[in-house]
């Protein structure tokens, strides 16, 4: 496929923002167990800033990727049948749920909403929290399986997809809730760090997973099947016109094995082995490790991950392609 | 239930493209169009079409097939462009089972182009939106033309008659005995998404010659071969030996 | 009140497409006047609704940014090809070329040079040059398929192109040899597609396999130029296997006629004749002799009861010996053995015989007859019509070589061998085919034809029967500008327009003053040699004046010749104009029956284009040629519709351009008095006028009583006796004979004598091309030829934003084993180079070429600049031109002498465009990627149409 870049940003900061969310999310929880300190609402209100910040920046990529933006709210109704559509619904829906939890934060606005049996309140930031949550990873979900669904995107179509969608963006969001803790939560900096670490090594798993599995991957078409004539030796000598088609231009990276190979070796450089070293120099130094150091972490581990989407993308084989080889 | 569908006889397709330009021609100031052509006479042109002409090299010299190879959207049974297009612009039709996109709802997402595995869509990129085959819906109904003329343009066009057009759930229909008895074919049918479209395999007219074919009591050499006998005056033998 | 906007009106105008020569009808639907469709017209008899990649999209041919809207005048001081041009008004335009011509005519005619390309119209310009008396006229004929027209008609008296075709209805085989496209372009498709469906078994004779020859059951590879070879080997075997139809030949050929074969007499080679009585306006009298088999005696041809000998060998009582004709072919062919074949055409010995097998047992046992009684011109009553159903179908593969004279003849002979001429179910004659062997039409045969201020006295091309009828001067120099009918190609029957230029530049035989092209490109693609030739146009003598004093270009586009032009003549496009298609041109006739058309204008000219029609009928007028004026010099015709109607060849022969609804109301067909309506009959009639023969006029016209009675009531022909096929050419021997030294005739120039005696042989012989006798092959390798791609007409629709997109440039198709050898990968850039020149283009790997040849597709490249395209576009920079690589001239046959003959067969003057032999190589590391030769971009000319950069087509009633 062509990588677009609205895609790619979109998919990435989007990704990030489900993340930072998340990690908000997680510090709350866990302080509400008392199992981490409490932290002060600036940092939550902050963090939810900068998260819807990046979910806009997302949406407002997501637009270049229309040919007819103006119409784009049409987009929310076939939510029955389209992944895409319900990722045009959960989006916003998250983007508010995020809004929502910052200004309570950000307000102090938050009543107990609910008590647990065990006498726990449960405060109105920890209900949008969870909702947050719930929509966060339907998001992921609803991201991935735009691509995992399509069955003849053989590199696309498996569960990794989804699975990697949700730990790479999740690893971005930690990494950069862990730098943003520096100033503003040192206590838990530790804590987002070594979960900024923990997921970087998962996706990094996961997203190898992928690779070896798209290694392996046998097409499944072939020009045999694609204009049904059954010989070992078919070659294509024209695909009816010259100048090229809509088709030769989204369908194909237009660039070379050796190109692609590179930005393979780059994302997983800059995705996962400088984030969890500098992750790691951060973690070890504890709280007084330098901020610049985890935010470095964060731009190189985003920066990565546009390669590793442009990746994505353009790993992924088409079938009709297969009609579009030859120029002639 | 009716399914419409394109039935491309590759056995005679000469890849003349008539079906290319005439197709372009009507549907650019059809209910389709316009069809953007871009840099039209600078370099690369492109442009908007809804069916293009391949060709393909089968085989080695000498044992060659050159194949000509139209394509434009398959009117796919199970249509996996359908399904993933979040607007609804892309549909297909439960009277003829025709796909077609709704231009006034469709947002250029180009997402149900990459769900058909036969790159049979065209984003129009003048319009932004997504663009392919109607099996020429605006004149197949029209009744203001005549029964000959309800038919895709291509079709009308196809000097070799290599595209036949009709109900494929007909099993009375040209189209459904043509794929019975021509042995009709999908394409890529491992996606299961059961195209409308069939395409007719190259059949090839072979001649047995068997030898005594060459032999035949009509042979003129047997009367050719009969040279003209000598005068009896004629020099011979006899003339100078008595034995 | 607001109104609400009007519906927009629709309109459907009949007319003919001319988006090339097939000439389909068509219907061209109008919303608020712009043109919303063009689709096959279903009623028209030609193309019964279907319609092409290019009909379907003259749309873009009526809004290209090429069209020239104004007359043009070259800048004072700008050089020809600069294209640097000023309108001027028409006024100014006839103005300049009145009095240009007008001193001319009065001085010496033949300094006014007329040739026109594909057109359609060579009845009104033929006859323009005629009575302007100049002998320097012709079509595009010469340069293109004159092979094909010449060798069939001296054979059989009609030939394919546009003068007949396979009866693919019933044939059972059909065997189609070098043929791409041709210019029956949809109804051969759909014959095609119809004979497939049917079963029938087509097989392909061509070195590649592409467009037809993809649909054929066998494809047969064949090294370029050697299908006589093929032919003659195929004829061999039937021979040999006794597989010819023996009645047939008897009958309808000269194979059981006595032939000379008195070495010492100067008869030699000549038919023995009898004395017959002398009938009246008798073309051919039937005077030959058989030897007949029941008496041993020679005997008149087709006396009752006879039946010849057609093998062995005798003696007239004189002591004469004779041959029947076809011992001589049975002996000529005797060594053309497949294994033979073999060597020379790479098609295997097996493959060979085979194939002539298939052809000889579907002929001979897959017969049909048909109820339809005729009556012969022997005056025997025949039952049925046989027929023998095997087809061939050959166009520019045998013909654009240098022997494809003798290879087409040896085509002829092979579907006369196999008695299938004009029968059911093989080759099918079209009016006003068949025509007597040769066609009575004379060329002039004297300078003195060409007379001041007097029409030319003959037609300026025609059809020479013998040495007497060549137009050459005392010495037997030629008199033609392009040295048509002269000793060099004595069968021109369509003339050489690819030596004008050349010859007009060296002035051999004489200088010209003003050339006046229509609708040819003769600065690109239909000149050879390119390069040169560009040059030569723009050449100037030691006093700074221009070798070619004065050039006229009338086309209706930007085209590469234009740029050469003094004075531009903007045309019409064809849904601007007025235009027949007559019976006196090549009409688009039926296997039923005469068929003529017209096309009427569907929209107004664009700014201030104006049809070359209306341009001649101008000039006729000013210039007071006697056709077109009144005895007082009047104008006699008020415009070119006007001229149609009342033009008659002669006051009241009842013959003119049209045949349709003659007669006063329109009663009358083929003959009658002019109809003032005639137009608006058309119209209503679909624009085509078709007459259908009685069934029994419909076959074996060369000798049917009824049809060519009817042919000469009709004026069509003036002689109604049978057309013998001429399996033995005594017209060709004529030739040799003066060669010889021997006859009465004209002898040719000693240092043409050796040519004309080697090529005029009376039967057909194989040779290696000219071109490739004189290369050296292992330099030059590989044979390069083009093909016609079926998108895309010559060099016209490189301007249409449509066609474009399919055939933006061109490759050159490289056999994938022999581009591995060269070390050329698929797409990379190479140097083509032949011995007269080289140019760099890109490889495409292909498995459907024959190793030995490398092809691409005609006509894609461009000159920078030219057809309205901008100076990048991939037409200049990625596609090239064949042309720059063929030379349009050889060393003469004898080395040593510095004569230089044309680039064409020897025999017709055909243009050898497929002889041209190349090597391949990869281009230097460090050389562009871009086409070479490249040549100064042309810049628009004053009045073109803006270059748009985006298209959004939509006709009318704006969405
Ligand atoms: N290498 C190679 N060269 C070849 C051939 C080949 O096979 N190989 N084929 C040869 C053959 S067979 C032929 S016939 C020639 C053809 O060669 P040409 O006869 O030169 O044909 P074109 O160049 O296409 O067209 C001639 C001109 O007609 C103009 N034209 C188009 N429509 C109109 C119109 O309505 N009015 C006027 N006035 N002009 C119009 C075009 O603009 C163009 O400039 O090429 C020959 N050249
Ligand atoms: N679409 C389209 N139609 C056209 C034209 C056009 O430009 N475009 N041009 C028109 C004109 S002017 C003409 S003259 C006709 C020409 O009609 P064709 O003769 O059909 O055209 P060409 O392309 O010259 O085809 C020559 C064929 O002969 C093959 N060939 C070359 N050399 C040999 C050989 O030695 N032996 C054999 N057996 N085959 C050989 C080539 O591979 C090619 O397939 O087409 C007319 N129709
Ligand atoms: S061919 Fe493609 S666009 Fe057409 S219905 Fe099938 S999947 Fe959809
Ligand atoms: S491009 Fe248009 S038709 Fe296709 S999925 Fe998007 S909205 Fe639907
Ligand atoms: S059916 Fe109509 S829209 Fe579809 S390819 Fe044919 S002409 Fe084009
Ligand atoms: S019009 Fe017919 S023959 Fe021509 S390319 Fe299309 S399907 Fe093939
Ligand atoms: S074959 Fe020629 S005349 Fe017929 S539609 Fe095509 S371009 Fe027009
Ligand atoms: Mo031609």
């Amino acid at each position: 496929m062509h990588p677009a870049f609205s895609v790619v940003f979109l998919t990435t900061l989007i990704g990030a923002g489900q993340g930072l969310f998340l990690a908000l999310f997680t510090v709350e929880s866990y302080a509400a167990f008392g199992l981490l300190p409490a932290q002060s609402s600036d940092f939550y209100a902050l963090g939810s800033v900068i998260a819807v910040i990046l979910l806009v920046l997302g949406l407002f990529a997501s637009f270049f990727h229309l040919g007819r933006p103006e119409r784009a709210w049409r987009s929310a109704t076939q939510w029955r049948t389209s992944w895409l559509s319900r990722e045009v619904i959960v989006l916003p829906a998250f983007m508010g749920m995020t809004f929502l939890y910052g200004v309570a934060h950000w307000t102090g606005f938050n009543p107990v909403i609910a008590t647990l049996p065990s006498g726990a309140p449960i405060n109105l930031t920890a209900v949008l929290g969870v909702i947050g949550t719930v929509l966060a990873f339907a998001l992921y979900v609803c991201t991935g399986m735009i691509y995992a669904c399509l069955r003849f995107l053989r590199e696309w179509h498996t569960p990794l997809t989804v699975i990697n969608y949700t730990l790479l963006g999740s690893a971005s969001g930690f990494s950069l809730a862990a730098a943003l803790a520096v100033t503003e939560a040192p206590g838990v900096m530790p804590f987002l760090t070594g979960w900024a670490l923990i997921i970087t090594v998962l996706g990094l798993i996961s997203r190898s997973a992928s690779l070896i599995r798209n290694a392996r991957l046998k097409p499944k078409s072939s020009l045999q099947t694609a204009i049904g004539i059954k010989h070992p030796k078919i070659v294509q000598k024209t695909m009816g016109m010259m100048g090229g088609a809509f088709n030769t231009r989204e369908f194909f990276h237009g660039q070379t094995r050796t190109m692609l190979r590179s930005i393979k070796w780059l994302f997983l450089l800059t995705t996962f082995v400088i984030p969890l070293g500098l992750l790691s120099v951060g973690l070890s130094a504890g709280t007084g490790s330098p901020g610049g150091l985890l935010a470095l972490a964060f731009v190189v581990q985003y920066f990565g991950l546009l390669a590793e989407r442009w990746f994505f993308f353009a790993q992924a084989n088409h079938p009709q392609n297969l009609y579009y080889q030859s120029v002639a | 239930m009716t399914q419409l569908a394109l039935v491309i006889d590759l056995n005679v397709c000469v890849g003349c493209h008539a079906c290319v330009t005439n197709c372009k021609e009507w549907n650019t100031s059809g209910e389709a169009g316009p069809m953007v052509d871009q840099n039209p006479y600078g370099k690369d042109p492109t442009g908007t079409f809804f069916n293009r002409v391949q060709t393909f090299e089968v085989g080695e010299f000498p044992n060659t097939e050159t194949v000509h190879f139209p394509k434009s959207c398959l009117h796919c049974e199970d249509p996996p462009c359908v399904p993933v297009c979040p607007t609804g612009a892309s549909y297909k039709r439960k009277e003829d089972g025709i796909v077609l996109v709704d231009y006034e709802k469709c947002i250029g997402c180009k997402y149900c182009s990459w769900a058909c595995p036969y790159g049979a869509r065209e984003l129009d990129e003048q319009q932004k939106v997504m663009k392919k085959c109607t099996l020429c819906v605006d004149r197949i109904y029209d009744t203001t033309m005549t029964e000959e003329e309800r038919r895709p343009a291509c079709v009308r066009a196809c000097p070799t008659s290599a595209r036949l057009f009709g109900d494929i759930h007909d099993p009375h229909s040209s189209v459904s005995r043509a794929i019975r008895y021509a042995h009709g074919y999908q394409l890529m049918p491992e996606w299961g998404t059961n195209p409308a479209n069939h395409y007719l395999p190259r059949r090839k007219t072979k001649l047995r010659i068997r030898e005594d074919e060459l032999e035949r009591a009509d042979n003129p050499l047997k009367i050719d071969s009969q040279l003209p006998k000598p005068g009896k005056a004629e020099p011979s033998l006899d003339d100078v030996t008595s034995w | 009140m607001t109104q609400k906007p009007a519906q927009p009106v629709q309109e459907v105008k009949n007319t003919t497409c001319y988006m090339c020569a097939c000439r389909c009808g068509i219907r061209v639907h109008l919303r608020d006047g712009e043109i919303r469709f063009i689709d096959g017209n279903p009623d028209h008899p030609l193309n019964q609704g279907v319609i092409c990649a290019k009909g379907s999209s003259g749309i873009m041919k009526q809004y290209s940014p090429a069209r020239l809207t104004k007359p043009l005048r070259r800048k004072a001081g700008a050089a020809r090809g600069a294209g640097e041009f000023e309108a001027i008004s028409w006024e100014d335009a006839f103005s300049v070329l009145a009095e240009r011509l007008g001193k001319i005519r009065a001085t010496d005619p033949k300094k006014f040079a007329l040739f026109t390309g594909r057109d359609q119209m060579q009845a009104l310009t033929g006859m323009f040059a005629r009575q302007f008396g100049t002998p320097n006229y012709a079509a595009h004929g010469g340069f293109c398929s004159v092979n094909m027209a010449a060798g069939m008609i001296y054979t059989i008296g009609g030939s394919f192109w546009e003068f007949g075709g396979p009866d693919l209805d019933r044939a059972k085989l059909f065997v189609m040899i070098g043929t791409a496209e041709d210019h029956h372009s949809n109804p051969l498709k759909m014959a095609l597609g119809k004979f497939k469906r049917d079963g029938g078994r087509f097989v392909s004779i061509n070195p590649v396999r592409s467009g037809y020859s993809a649909i054929a059951d066998e494809w047969v590879p064949i090294r370029p130029g050697t299908d006589g070879a093929f032919l003659l080997a195929v004829i061999h075997e039937i021979i040999a296997k006794g597989l010819y139809d023996r009645e047939f030949l008897v009958q309808y050929s000269n194979a059981g006629e006595l032939v000379n074969t008195d070495e010492a007499s100067d008869e030699f080679g000549m038919f023995l004749r009898t004395e017959v009585p002398e009938e009246e306006t008798c073309y051919d009298p039937q005077d030959k002799l058989w030897w007949d088999r029941k008496t041993n005696k020679p005997v008149l041809t087709h006396a009752e009861g006879a039946d010849p000998f057609l093998l062995g060998e005798f003696k007239m009582r004189d002591g004469t010996p004779v041959k029947p004709s076809f011992q001589l072919l049975h002996e000529r062919v005797k060594d053309y053995t497949p294994e033979w074949a073999e060597g020379v055409t790479g098609v295997p010995a097996a493959t060979i015989r085979r194939l002539a097998y298939e052809m000889g047992v579907t002929a001979r046992d897959q017969r049909i007859e048909l109820p339809i009684a005729w009556t012969d011109t022997w005056g025997k009553e025949h039952d049925t019509v046989i027929g023998n159903p095997v087809a061939f179908h050959a166009m520019r593969g045998l013909a654009a070589h240098s022997n494809g004279f003798h290879s087409i003849r040896a085509l002829a002979i092979l579907m006369s061998l196999l008695g299938t001429i004009d029968r059911p179910g093989g080759f099918r004659h079209k009016v006003p085919f068949p025509r007597p062997i040769p066609p009575c039409a004379r060329p002039p045969n004297h300078p003195n034809a060409v007379q001041p201020n007097k029409p030319l006295d003959g037609m300026a091309l025609g059809w020479p029967a013998d040495p007497d009828d060549l137009f050459v001067d005392a010495d037997g120099g030629p008199v033609r500008i392009d040295k048509g009918f002269s000793w060099e190609y004595p069968l021109s029957v369509h003339g050489l327009m690819h030596n004008v230029i050349t010859n007009a530049w060296r002035g051999d035989p004489y200088k010209i003053d003003t050339l006046l092209i229509f609708m040819a490109n003769m600065a690109w693609n239909s000149t050879m040699n390119a390069v040169e030739v560009r040059k030569m146009l723009n050449d100037k003598d030691e006093n700074g004046d221009y070798k070619i004093p004065f050039i006229v270009v009338a086309d209706a586009f930007q085209s590469e010749m234009t740029a050469f032009a003094d004075l531009i003549l903007p045309d019409t496009t064809y849904l601007e104009r007025h235009d027949v298609m007559s019976l006196l041109d090549r009409p688009i006739s039926e296997f039923d029956g005469p068929v003529d058309s017209v096309r009427i204008p569907v929209v107004p000219p664009t700014g201030e284009c104006k049809p070359f029609q209306e341009v001649l009928i101008e000039l006729g007028a000013r210039l007071k040629l006697p056709a077109f004026v009144t005895k007082e010099g009047a104008r006699k015709y008020r415009d070119y519709p006007d001229f149609i109607i009342n033009y008659e060849t002669e006051p009241g022969s009842g013959i003119g351009f049209l045949a349709g609804w003659r007669g006063k109301g329109g009663e009358k067909s083929l003959r009658g008095e002019p109809n003032p309506n005639q137009w608006e009959m058309y119209a209503k009639n679909n624009c085509v006028f078709h007459y259908e023969l009685p069934k029994s006029y419909q076959y074996m016209r060369n000798w049917n009583q009824g049809y060519l009675e009817w042919s000469q009531r009709n004026r069509i022909t003036r002689y109604a006796e049978p057309i013998l096929i001429n399996i033995y050419s005594e017209v060709l021997m004529r030739f040799r004979q003066a060669a010889q030294g021997k006859g009465f005739s004209r002898k040719p120039p000693a240092h043409l004598a050796k040519r004309v005696a080697t090529f005029f042989d009376p039967l057909p012989f194989y040779y290696d091309t000219l071109e490739a006798q004189q290369t050296d092959k292992h330099k030059y390798p590989l044979a390069a030829i083009t093909q016609r791609p079926m998108a895309m007409y010559h060099s016209w629709d490189s301007q249409n934003a449509w066609l474009r997109q399919i055939h933006a440039h061109n490759l050159l198709y490289v056999n994938t084993q022999t581009a591995r050898v060269a070390g050329i990968e698929d797409n990379d850039w190479i140097w083509v180079e032949s011995q007269w020149g080289k140019v760099k283009c890109m490889a495409k790997h292909s498995e459907a070429v024959e190793p030995g040849t490398v092809w691409t597709w005609n006509a894609i490249g461009k000159a920078a600049g030219a057809w309205g395209l901008a100076p990048d576009a991939n037409e200049s920079q990625q596609g090239f031109l064949l042309n720059h690589l063929i030379s349009e001239e050889l060393p003469a046959c004898e080395r040593g002498n510095n004569l230089r003959v044309s680039n064409s067969d020897p025999v017709t003057g055909q243009a050898a465009w497929y002889d041209v032999r190349v090597r391949i190589y990869k281009v230097g590391a460090g050389e562009t990627a871009v086409t070479s030769p490249q040549f100064e971009p042309l810049k628009p000319y004053p009045g073109q149409p803006e270059r748009k950069s985006v298209w959004n087509y939509f006709a009318g009633g704006k969405k």
